[in-house]
């Protein structure tokens, strides 16, 4: 009940921000907010040693039992992880933001939006059930939507949010088939039950399409490629959602979806290609592209690319690890899970303080571009020491823990080429040879975030503000970062104990012990291993390949610039939208007569082809009741009004035959004997009369338009099918014996519901959801009116969009 | 419409009194009996909607101070958090409750927490149909 209570707070604070944001206008807004994930981050904190132990926590909500849904909150080890990342950082990311967010802006919507994406984020790691997973995953896309346009007035931003939300969202479709398709091949939503069940589920035809569904989800989640090229355009964000989300948190739920799904999908050939090949590919793609940026923050969006990449890459090359089963043989290559992990979280901490450098630069100097940075080192000394520490951990340099993780990634790179499955022996080279090649790349973004910046002549003239420090709260945040950075370095076996080897026992949990899982971390080894040496060569052909960095730039023009996927992105997304467009002109003109011939015609073509189709339409006199005289009455004065509406001159005839007709069914319910329809009816009617009369002297006069013969025949046509279709219908129905008749459910409507109004009962027990939602979309189209009416772009507003 | 129909005011006046009363019976009365929460909102929104008709939106205005649009809000919530509110009772979400209660001066009453549920819908019927109709008749 905890953890679905941690889930819960954050969206209960956004909530209420609206409520409080204007009482208190001369203390930061995120003073207040910073208590949520403070809270949430000891509260979980005080689960690691019971975590540790080996013990996990389940408890299970009912929400849609009869589909197997139900929000099962579960957390171990690897839930952990992220749930100590997501509060973790997410606290300091707010410390930081406090001061650099001025009170100027609409702090209000900026807290709740990321309130609402931290509730979401934590949803995501703590849920068993794919349904509730697939529903916080679509809502981190949702609030990362919103953060990135956070300015919304600037055109980049809206693209930038734009794309992200089209890429993530396309792929959590995907996810959501693939979910479905697991539950189809096992029966359950539960991943542990999945996991429980994994004969039934590896046996069936689904497995693959699952799988690689599955993956689509969680690769365009965590930008790999080819679907990175969102990420560089997100960080029009703030630059504490550019360190939250896109570099610590939301990015790595594709990563946490891999992890998770792993003990389902790991040890099959197509997963470990997909995973561990597509996380190569763009850990160099990612690196080498970060190199020809020339905006710090474009610069760090791409090495977060790349360092997803290796991320990923790591956890396909683990995931080979579950194809044999448990053995001493298999355990060396779980090593390379365990590097992923370590990684995960080393890259949180280095990343996560180069962001907020950045940041600091913007700030205080005004650009990020390196063309017109340098020279800051004096200036500002202590983020200088915050950029450097970061970059050398991002390089893998002693003494950081990049480097303690990175050599665990060569090691096992250079560990898989020995295991003979999946036609390894072959090309299984290629993995060292990538991971050497995309780490001398992170080494020369890394030299040139640095250089760039802090060293060489400073140009006061090509900054926009007066270079100085930052203020110190603006600096408390990278440095609690940096001082787990070197604190990692020293003791990352203590991380190793309470924090990863609980994980590693949730991606292997067949596997039978987790201390065999794992490994001791040395920064030394005692003696020259190839790791070391590769290291070594990083350096040395990394500073080479900086120094002469302008005479392979030209590299870069090699591919033409309309072949980018960036390109092919922008045509696809244009095109669409112009053909659609032109489409919708087509047949939405504005005249309210095809409207409703499209109604019409889709009405009858589906309604009565299936009833032609199902062959239904029968009518059997004999049982009905007899029909009363008044009833004849009745029915004649309808169709005298209906067909008096057709030859109606004038408008206000036409408004009360149609209530007349209203009013005749109204009559009907109550001859009936159904009191709440006639009731309703004739209030309804009433209503509409009354709405008709408001909207009267708005309406232009009915006038008598040229119709052609050939249109006229076909309106005249579509009516009479319409109301054949109809009367049909409602005759064949009597008959209709397909489904179950409800009628015996509500027959004890008062045993199972306490009303003896069946009506009533189901609109509010019975069928609450329907009645619920449409409450929901009443108040929907009530708002559309409103927005409709009342708030008509003035005069003027027209070009706001091209701004 | 700044016709001043003595004759509609004065009958108004006595009406609206009359189609609240119904519209309160009908919506308390709605579980075991006609009426209910979209009953009930409906006969209340047509009786403010009779009362803007008569007089003008300013003197309606300062007797129900009401900004329909967040009546409307506050009936979503309600009924959307009486759905919800049922999952912490660790049962299934819009599960809905009732009882005999013995309750001081008026005696032994049935309650349901449909109500509530109901209640959510008659607000927003409220709201939503006075807000449409508002909005419509003050456009230029």
């Amino acid at each position: 009940m905890v953890i679905a209570f941690s889930i819960m707070l954050p969206f209960l604070a956004a909530a209420l921000i609206p409520l409080i944001y204007r009482r208190f206008k001369n203390i930061h807004l995120g003073w207040f907010v910073l208590i949520i994930p403070v809270a949430l981050f000891s509260l979980l904190a005080t689960y690691i040693p019971r975590i540790a132990n080996g013990e996990v926590f389940k408890k299970t909500i009912e929400w849609i039992p009869s589909f197997g849904i139900n929000i099962t909150t579960y957390l171990d080890g690897l839930s952990m992880i992220f749930g100590l990342l997501i509060t973790g950082v997410g606290s300091l990311v707010i410390l930081y933001s406090i001061f650099y967010l001025s009170t100027k802006e609409s702090l209000h919507h900026f807290y709740c939006y990321l309130l609402l994406f931290m509730g979401a984020m934590l949803g995501v790691v703590f849920s068993d059930n794919l349904m509730v997973l697939y529903v916080f995953w679509e809502l981190t896309s949702v609030s990362s939507f919103l953060l990135i346009a956070f300015w919304h007035h600037r055109k980049a931003s809206r693209a930038g949010a734009r794309k992200a939300m089209t890429i993530t969202v396309s792929g959590g479709v995907a996810m959501l088939a693939g979910f479905l398709m697991l539950y189809v091949a096992s029966g359950t939503f539960s991943i542990r039950e999945i996991i429980a069940n994994l004969d039934v589920v590896q046996s069936s035809v689904y497995f693959v399409p699952a799988m690689c569904l599955v993956l689509l989800g969680a690769f365009t989640k965590s930008a790999q490629f080819p679907f990175h090229i969102w990420l560089p355009d997100a960080m029009e964000a703030p630059t504490p959602v550019s360190a939250y989300l896109h570099s610590a948190t939301m990015v790595k739920a594709g990563i946490y979806l891999v992890a998770r799904t792993t003990p389902i999908f790991g040890g099959h050939e197509v997963w470990f290609w997909a995973v561990s090949g597509v996380g190569l590919l763009t850990l160099f793609w990612g690196s080498f592209n970060a190199v020809r940026q020339y905006d710090l923050k474009a610069l760090l969006a791409y090495s977060t690319i790349s360092q997803l990449g290796l991320i990923m890459s790591l956890f396909g090359l683990g995931s080979a690890a579950l194809h044999f089963g448990y053995s001493t043989q298999s355990v060396i290559y779980t090593q390379a899970t365990f590097a992923a992990l370590f990684h995960l979280i080393n890259h949180s901490t280095f990343k996560g303080a180069l962001f907020m450098m950045v940041g600091i630069v913007d700030h205080e100097v005004g650009t990020r571009d390196i063309r017109r940075l340098g020279g800051l080192m004096s200036l500002m000394p202590f983020t200088f020491t915050i950029a450097v520490i970061g970059s050398a951990s991002m390089a893998g340099l002693p003494p950081f823990n990049g480097f303690l993780s990175k050599e665990m990634f060569f090691t096992a790179t250079l560990k898989i080429t020995q295991l003979d499955i999946f036609s390894l022996d072959s090309i299984g080279l290629l993995f060292p040879i990538i991971a050497w090649v995309a780490s001398i790349f992170t080494f020369i973004y890394c030299v040139i975030i640095v250089m760039r910046t802090f060293f060489g002549k400073i140009q006061p003239d090509r900054l926009e503000k007066p270079p100085h420090e930052a203020p110190f709260g603006m600096l408390i945040s990278p440095f609690i970062l940096v001082a787990f950075v070197i604190g990692i370095f020293i003791f990352p076996n203590v991380l190793g104990h309470y924090i990863l080897s609980p994980a590693m026992a949730s991606i292997y949990p067949m596997f039978p012990s987790a201390e065999e899982l794992t490994p001791h971390i040395a920064a030394w080894h005692g003696y020259i291993s190839t790791e070391l040496i590769m290291t070594f060569g990083v350096i040395v052909v990394g500073v080479f390949l900086y120094r002469t960095l302008k005479k392979w730039r030209p590299v870069y023009q090699l591919i033409p610039q309309s072949f980018t996927l960036n390109a092919i992105y922008e045509r696809v997304i244009n095109s669409s939208e112009g053909v659609s467009g032109r489409v919708t002109n087509r047949y939405m003109n504005g005249n309210l007569t095809y409207y409703f011939v499209y109604i019409y015609v889709f009405f009858v073509t589906l309604l009565a082809g299936y009833m032609i189709y199902a062959d239904v339409f029968s009518w059997d006199p004999s049982k009905d009741s007899v029909i009363e005289p008044y009833e004849l009455v009745l029915v004649f004065v309808m169709i005298a009004a209906a067909i008096a509406i057709i030859f109606a001159k004038q408008r206000i005839t036409v408004v009360l035959l149609n209530g007349v007709l209203g009013y005749s069914v109204a009559f009907f319910f109550v001859v009936f004997r159904a009191p709440d329809l006639a009731l309703t009816q004739l209030v309804v009617e009433s209503v509409t009369t009354a709405l008709f009369l408001l909207s009267f002297k708005y309406l232009p006069k009915l006038k008598n338009e040229y119709i052609s013969k050939s249109w006229r025949f076909a309106k005249v046509t579509i009516s009479i099918a319409v109301g054949a279709t109809v009367t049909l219908i409602g005759l064949a129905v009597m008959n209709y014996d397909r489904f179950e008749p409800i009628s015996k459910y509500f027959e004890d409507s008062y045993d199972l519901a306490g009303g003896k109004n069946i009506v009533n009962t189901i609109l509010g027990d019975f069928r609450a959801f329907d009645t619920m939602l449409e409450v929901v979309v009443l108040f929907i189209a009530g708002l559309g009116v409103y927005t409709l009416i009342k708030l008509k772009a003035k005069k003027g507003d027209a070009d706001v969009e091209s701004k | 419409m700044k016709v001043n129909d003595v004759i509609l005011k004065s009958v108004v006046r006595g009406v609206v009194f009359i189609v609240f009363t119904l519209g309160m019976y009908l919506f308390f009365a709605g579980h075991n009996a006609p009426g209910g929460g979209f009953i009930g909102g409906l006969v209340l929104g047509s009786g403010i909607v009779l009362l803007y008709l008569t007089y003008d939106i300013e003197t309606v205005h300062k007797g129900m101070p009401f900004d329909f649009k967040k009546v409307a809000a506050i009936g979503v919530l309600l009924a959307t958090g009486s759905a919800i509110a049922s999952v912490f009772f660790d049962v299934p979400f819009l599960t809905q409750t009732d009882g005999y209660y013995n309750l001081p001066l008026i005696g032994e009453k049935h309650l349901s927490t449909v109500t509530i549920f109901e209640a959510g819908v008659a607000l927003t019927v409220v709201g939503t149909l006075v807000t449409i109709i508002l909005n419509i008749s003050e456009d230029e």
